[in-house]
């Protein structure tokens, strides 16, 4: 498979909500310097997952090593200190306030004596602008610019520039594309190999096939709480992983028999019945 | 920190002073209004509203408004209301004279007392918010009722009336109830030291920032590792003890505590903080706005009576400004946001 250096490992994990099974036998691993992507639909468990990794629950049966020490996690802050960290659509970003503000929330840097610190702006912003544009953002240049101007993808970028200087070591991103345009997307994914570049593990997740297979070394795809597929980069076509994703129904087999019926019913596509 | 070149993209755009960026700041709104609205009073008023007897008659009540409007100021950048403030001037007022008047302790007890009444009312106040999900405008609203009631049935127990009666001795009245030059509460001085406090709070030092962030997304701020509701409670007990502090320079001014009375300060305290460029919905404000508003809201106020207008017209003048108000935070934030997106 790969020979770099496994980060964080799931072993048979199962997650349930009283008898509600979430997450079924969850078994991956998480290499330092590849992005695994998780590929799923929606309710398939990804967020569960995720949540798991990050320490919001705890897995009901099953171990996650972290460096191959088995770890329990007793919370979102646990986990951030062993370095995963979590990254969601908005990057946990407030509009109204500064970028250098933003960067530094709740790690505010300070100067001054005694008990009267002073949060110290300079520096915050100077970092702040150095961080993310080494992240290749270089539109961003003035650390006291309000987060809520940058544009979606920016605002990404500079969580994800955050993390890592914060000392990420595992970078979950849940869905970061999905509210993106076109441009804004291949932005974040330039930042998401580069964060990949420096020798972090990325976990990338997403249900866009496009996205996942422009940045992913590995791939998992997700069907009602179980892994369905454990593959590596090109090891499958994209028909392949969106037919995957769609439950093993085959999407050409899907569009076929719509088609078909709206030919058959003036063009209107078929009737969905209402649940009870 | 490294080289001067690394320092020079953050501070070349910082450093600089121009037109642009003071526009942009949040308090340009409120800084406009208060000019305006003072030359239209120093206008119809006079010689005497702009000498020393107009100056004290607005800046004695932004005093009394302005160290309440201060806290509920940074109580509404962080996303919450407080209106039980307008209990606890009255249950602070009352509980001082109770405990130095009536029962004949010193000063010192009855002030200690009556700022422990509103540090308790706003951590229970704090408690509520944060451990269920009840907004704080409700949670507020029935702690101020409960606050009323319990400060009546207190004074109508030991006193037999609504109001109690007490008069300090020379020392504690100087400091908290005093007119210096026969004009000016002495007050005003107290609320400026509450102004760099909360200065120093909100701007100066690394919890300031906490404070936006509670306003702007408080998930994501214990997700950062911000002790969101810790810093609630906190901000609620700052509030109570503005108001109970104002309580307190109430009795020493007038020699008497009424049960009633504190009502006003609950929209006052709102409106000066709005007009000061607070935004409803939380994470943007300022102290300086804060001020500004309050100013804004005082000169208004006493400048009906100097301008001999009928006082309606100034209950309509506030109204006026405090839509104008929202309607410019909301054109300033606009602003704001642009510059980001407009500078290349």
């Amino acid at each position: 498979m790969s020979d770099k250096k496994v980060v964080l490992e799931l072993k048979n994990v199962d997650k349930s909500f009283g008898p509600i099974d979430v997450l079924h036998e969850i078994s991956l691993k998480v290499r330092e310097g590849e992005v695994l992507c998780l590929l799923g639909d929606n309710g398939a468990g990804k967020s569960t997952l995720i949540k798991t990794l990050a320490g919001v629950h705890n897995a009901t049966r099953g171990e996650i090593l972290v460096d191959g020490e088995p770890v329990i996690f007793s919370g979102p802050r646990d986990a951030q200190d062993r370095g995963i960290a979590t990254v969601h659509q908005f990057g946990g970003t407030y509009p109204l306030m500064s970028v250098g503000r933003n960067f530094f929330m709740g790690q505010e840097p300070t100067k001054g004596f005694g008990p009267f610190k002073v949060y110290d702006r300079k520096k915050a912003n100077k970092i702040a602008v150095e961080e993310v544009q080494k992240m290749g953002i270089t539109r961003i240049d003035d650390g006291d610019r309000l987060v809520g101007g940058l544009s979606g993808g920016e605002r990404q970028s500079l969580a994800i520039a955050r993390a890592v200087y914060f000392g990420a070591r595992v970078l979950i991103l849940d869905e970061p594309t999905a509210a993106l345009g076109v441009k804004q997307a291949a932005h974040v994914l330039r930042i998401v190999n580069e964060a990949k570049k420096r020798g972090l593990a990325v976990i990338f997740i997403t249900h866009q096939v496009m996205h996942a297979m422009t940045v992913g070394d590995h791939f998992a795809v997700l069907i009602r709480g179980a892994i369905a597929a454990d593959f590596r980069k090109g090891e499958k076509t994209r028909e392949e992983i969106t037919d995957l994703m769609a439950g093993g129904q085959n999407m050409a087999d899907l569009e076929q028999e719509i088609e078909g019926y709206m030919e058959a019913h003036d063009g209107h596509p078929p009737k969905v019945e209402p649940a009870e | 920190m490294s080289s001067p070149a690394a320092n020079a993209p953050a501070d070349t755009a910082t450093s600089g002073f121009s037109i642009g960026s003071l526009i942009r700041r949040p308090e340009a709104g409120s800084l406009i209004g208060f000019v305006v609205v003072y030359i239209f009073f120093a206008i119809l008023g006079g010689a005497v509203f702009m000498g020393a007897p107009g100056w004290s008659s607005w800046l004695n009540i932004a005093a009394e408004v302005g160290i309440i409007a201060l806290p509920v100021g940074l109580l509404m950048i962080s996303g919450e209301f407080d209106i039980s403030v307008g209990a606890v001037v009255p249950a602070s007022s009352v509980t001082c004279a109770l405990l130095s008047g009536q029962f004949g302790l010193p000063a010192i007890v009855g002030i200690g007392g009556a700022l422990s009444v509103g540090l308790l009312v706003g951590f229970v106040n704090g408690m509520i918010v944060t451990r269920t999900s009840i907004p704080s405008l409700i949670v507020t609203i029935g702690i101020m009722f409960a606050v009323m009631g319990l400060t009546l049935g207190l004074a109508v127990l030991v006193k037999g009336s609504t109001s109690v009666g007490y008069v300090p001795d020379p020392l504690t009245k100087s400091l908290l109830g005093t007119f210096i030059g026969g004009m000016f509460n002495v007050s005003i001085f107290w609320w400026m030291g509450f102004i760099a406090v909360f200065f120093y709070f909100l701007h100066i030092s690394p919890i300031g920032n906490w404070v936006f962030a509670l306003g702007g997304d408080a998930e994501s701020a214990r997700n950062a590792g911000v002790p969101t509701a810790k810093l609630k409670v906190s901000l609620f007990m700052m509030s109570g003890f503005a108001a109970a502090f104002v309580g307190i320079a109430q009795v020493m001014t007038y020699q008497s505590a009424q049960v009633a009375g504190g009502q006003p300060f609950i929209f006052n305290s709102i409106m000066c903080a709005v007009i000061g460029g607070v935004i409803l919905t939380g994470g943007a404000g300022s102290i300086i706005g804060i001020v500004l508003g309050t100013m804004t809201f005082a000169v208004v106020n006493q400048g009906i009576f100097f301008a001999r207008l009928d006082p309606n017209v100034g209950s309509i003048i506030i109204g006026a400004l405090l839509l104008a108000a929202v309607l410019t935070n909301d054109s300033f934030r606009a602003l704001a946001l642009s510059y980001a997106t407009k500078k290349k």
